[in-house]
């Protein structure tokens, strides 16, 4: 303990002295406002965070908010189609937007004085959003396009879909983000407006604001475009909480592929779910333990020590609306097979069920975490991330300055009991990719000649 | 999981009409000098974080493979598995114990090294000491190489499960035939299988040298510790010498079109030919005029034509990747197989008519603003800097060059773009290389004939 208490009287002012005041305020309409002055490079990052995704999403209109997040640059009631994107590219300005389970956000970076611009636009779309019957169906069309790119015509990430959907049984993160084909297929635009009139409003939003700026002036703006708006009427969406998982479950995804690919995840809990608020702090510092860098376990014994995987990663996180799950995905190395891998990663696991992780291990984790906090600094846009996130799932934007001290205190015991609590067999799904011929994948252009031909 | 879309970027309509000073930017006052050795040093102080990034690199990419496909990548890649007195496990942990971090990779062109940490003691030292061994004392272990090698070979074998990998090497191969441009970094299985660890030590020897070296440095460090810092971590590096240059790019004799089987959903389609350089004399003039035609996301002519209007791609743009020699110009798209042909009809159409007409005044006008508007965006964090950084000292660029960058776009006339793509891009002799099912390639192949 006393080493740990050493790391920290070193580092936590450091962190302290980078970190700047983050300022709220919440506008009579419900829409809070986050903004952090960081005065390094003259522009600004201007995101608005909505608490919509597509684990708000139920059966027969999945994809829904990805596609009206699509739909948002198609014409307000004072915008033509694509006009909102011309505006902000005349002005040097990138933009651009995200769905994901928990949110649906857009942004735009830009130079420090044209602010107002990203806050007046931004205000028209979220009350005045004009869906055209004709935009939407090219507008669907190319969201089709884009679920083929991504999903159809990518072996691991078809896996992780059909993986999800086995995985959770009541939890709507068993919901693709994308949404299914068939549900895509037979979106309607009043679908997308009535999703736009019980989501999209002030009070159900965050802006968030980091750069180059005054705070008073940057609120006294968001009154000026934000504060006209009205507020919705905004009902919580229903727990869905996942039932108890009694028994392992595993399915094979046949696809046309060259490596076969592994996928396993545990169910666990997450901020905000679990009976002591620790456990999603342990996951996290057990996540690390496992793919925290070069020097963590797996990397250390399987890719070098073993050689049984030619690439593996462990994935977590605390900070989520609903609990999720600790993924272990990878590839086996050459001459190895998926059953090997598996293999090793469950004698991973069964090694932190049964002995406690060494000291030296966590205080590298907490180094790399408490460097990562300063490095974090170098980019406007991932500080405004951060605070977005942490706010739209649910868990405040305070945290982000507390949660690198709340894993620091995680000790060996505790990660010992959320082993032994969540990563049991009977809280396992386990994915295997199994590929398929790709018949004719050779070029028809051979050495010799073959069929290529010049025109 | 997050589904990100391109909308970067471009030309615009004024419906808001505010009074805006032209836009301010802190250009990065950039110092200069050399190593004892002869590595050229290029560094920012950057005062405000207590964190450095050091970014170094050398003329060693795939275009030095000379053969040996995939050569310089698997150099690049075996720097940090073992240096100096550290195997790769103990090089791993006395990075991450001090929570700095350490990349190493290879491009076509340049081969580099990058390393993150804190400046204080005693991360940094650690930093440097154990960035110095892996640039001039990599082990090249023999298992390491061959746990290296075979993992490599797994993740060319899932390359060929990708239709858009598949597409661009094939793309490559066409437009630059025997040059060392062709190949791509990584290599071929049957390439990378005949490696061996000798080759990678020789090659090492060769191109990790100081006069082939560059040292890019953004951080909170004075001059005199930044010069410190530069010698120390090139200290290892025998002078050596400058590689020679890459050969030139040679012109397209005429179009061609090749058909690649895949069992996709998608057809994807690439289609273009050697571009510009990076000491390009057409350099400002085709980058504005790509930035209308397929390089501003959203808003440019290929997204309004193919995305907007139609609904036939998700995703549909145009590049030209300036290199040492002449780099690509590509235009690429994917579409479902059914509409393959109409997606590429609507991409030709486009390029033609942009290379005959050239933008309208209020496209280029646009694209001015977007570019020198955005202007601070790009140079906005260390990270991005000491990549600039890195870029001119690499290709001998002007030390002006962030200084002048908005001026040289803003002179840019609609002229200018008209004559330097007539000059320079033909679409009669474009290299298309088409990936999806053989089915829907009959009528592709059929309609680009005659």
């Amino acid at each position: 303990m006393k080493r740990l208490l050493i790391a920290l009287g070193l580092v936590v002012p450091l962190v302290a002295a980078a970190s700047v005041e983050v300022h709220e305020t919440v506008l009579d309409n419900g829409l809070k406002v986050l903004v952090k002055p960081d005065r390094r490079a003259p522009i600004v990052t201007s995101q608005v965070w909505y608490r919509v995704g597509s684990s708000y999403e139920h059966g027969g209109v999945t994809g829904v908010s990805h596609v009206l997040e699509h739909m948002m640059f198609k014409g307000t009631e004072r915008l033509a189609p694509g006009e909102f994107s011309r505006i902000i590219a005349e002005h040097g300005g990138s933009e651009n937007a995200f769905t994901g389970r928990d949110y649906t956000t857009y942004y735009q970076n830009l130079a420090r004085d044209r602010l107002p611009i990203a806050f007046e636009l931004e205000a028209e779309r979220m009350r005045n959003l004009a869906l055209p019957e004709e935009e939407f169906l090219k507008e669907l069309e190319v969201v089709k396009e884009e679920r083929r790119q991504r999903t159809e015509d990518d072996p691991q990430s078809l896996t992780f879909e059909q993986f999800n959907a086995t995985a959770w049984e009541a939890s709507p993160y068993r919901i693709p983000v994308i949404g299914w084909a068939s549900d895509i297929e037979s979106l309607v635009v009043d679908d997308l407006r009535g999703w736009y009139q019980k989501w999209y409003a002030p009070n159900n939003a965050t802006l968030v604001v980091v750069g180059d700026v005054d705070p008073d002036e940057v609120i006294a703006l968001a009154k000026e475009h934000f504060g006209p708006l009205k507020p919705e009427e905004v009902g919580a969406p229903k727990p869905r909480s996942e039932p108890t998982q009694r028994g392992e479950k595993r399915l094979r995804v046949k696809a046309p592929a060259k490596e076969p690919y592994l996928l396993m995840g545990y169910k666990t809990t997450g901020l905000g779910h679990a009976e002591d608020d620790w456990e999603p702090y342990a996951l996290e510092m057990l996540v690390s333990v496992l793919d925290g860098g070069a020097s963590a376990r797996l990397s250390r014994e399987l890719v070098r020590g073993a050689r049984v995987a030619a690439d593996i990663d462990a994935s977590y996180s605390a900070f989520t609306r609903l609990p999720g799950m600790l993924l272990l995905n990878g590839t086996p190395a050459k001459g190895r097979t998926v059953e090997e891998l598996e293999a090793a990663l469950l004698a991973q696991i069964e090694r932190l069920r049964t002995e406690p992780v060494g000291e030296e291990e966590l205080e590298r984790i907490r180094t790399q975490l408490i460097a990562g906090k300063v490095y974090e600094l170098d980019s406007v846009f991932y500080q405004a991330m951060l605070l977005g996130k942490l706010e739209t799932v649910g868990h405040g934007w305070r945290l982000v300055d507390e949660y690198v001290e709340h894993l620091s205190r995680i000790t060996p015991e505790q990660i010992l009991a959320v082993a032994q609590k969540y990563l049991i067999p009977d809280n396992l799904t386990v994915a295997v990719l199994e590929p398929q011929p790709m018949d004719g994948k050779a070029p028809r252009a051979a050495a010799a000649g073959g069929h290529a031909r010049d025109l | 999981m997050i589904f990100d879309r391109q909308r970067l970027l471009a030309a615009g309509l004024g419906l808001i009409a505010l009074a805006l000073a032209p836009i301010a930017s802190a250009v990065p006052q950039i110092q200069t000098w050399e190593t004892p050795n002869g590595a050229r040093v290029l560094f920012v102080p950057a005062p405000d974080l207590p964190m450095v990034d050091l970014r170094v690199v050398f003329d060693a990419g795939s275009a030095r493979d000379a053969g040996r496909d995939g050569l310089a990548s698997l150099t690049a890649d075996m720097l940090d598995q073992g240096a100096g007195a550290w195997d790769a496990d103990t090089l791993a942990e006395r990075l991450e114990s001090v929570g700095a971090r350490l990349s190493t990779g290879a491009l076509r062109d340049m081969a580099f090294v990058t390393v993150r940490s804190l400046t204080k003691a005693p991360a940094l030292d650690t930093a440097l000491e154990t960035m110095a061994a892996v640039l001039a004392e990599p082990r090249f272990a023999a298992e390491d190489f061959e746990r290296l090698r075979q993992n490599a070979l797994v993740a060319l074998r899932q390359e060929e499960q990708d239709p858009a990998s598949v597409g661009q090497r094939a793309f490559y191969r066409r437009i630059f035939g025997d040059h060392p441009y062709a190949t791509h970094p990584s290599g071929t299985l049957e390439s990378v299988a005949a490696l061996t660890r000798d080759d990678l030590a020789a090659f090492h020897r060769e191109h990790y040298v100081g006069r082939n070296a560059v040292v890019a440095m953004v951080g909170a460090l004075s001059r005199e510790q930044a010069e410190a810092i530069a010698e120390r971590v090139s200290a290892g590096l025998p002078p050596g010498a400058a590689a020679p240059r890459v050969p030139p790019v040679a012109d397209l004799s005429g179009a061609a079109v090749e058909l690649l089987d895949f069992p996709s959903t998608q057809t994807h389609i690439y289609a273009g030919q050697p571009g510009m350089s990076r000491d390009d004399a057409d350099y400002f003039a085709l980058y504005v005029g790509n930035h209308i035609l397929g390089g501003s996301g959203l808003v440019s002519l290929l997204m309004e034509e193919v995305r907007e209007k139609r609904g036939l791609s998700y995703s549909v743009y145009s590049y030209f990747l300036p290199m040492s020699q002449r780099g690509p110009f590509l235009m690429g798209l994917s579409t479902k197989n059914e509409q393959a042909e109409a997606a590429r009809t609507v991409l030709m159409d486009t390029v033609r008519r942009f290379r005959e007409e050239g933008p309208t005044e209020a496209e280029l006008t646009a694209a001015i603003k977007n570019v020198t508007g955005g202007f601070p965006l790009r140079i906005a964090s260390n990270a991005r800097i000491v990549e600039y950084l890195a870029m001119m000292g690499f290709y001998r660029l002007p030390l002006d060059y962030l200084d002048t960058f908005t001026d040289k776009v803003a002179a840019v006339t609609a002229e200018d773009i008209r004559d330097a793509f007539k000059r320079r891009v033909d679409p009669e002799r474009f290299a298309t290389v088409i990936v999806g099912p053989r089915t829907s390639q009959v009528a592709s192949a059929g309609a680009s004939g005659g």
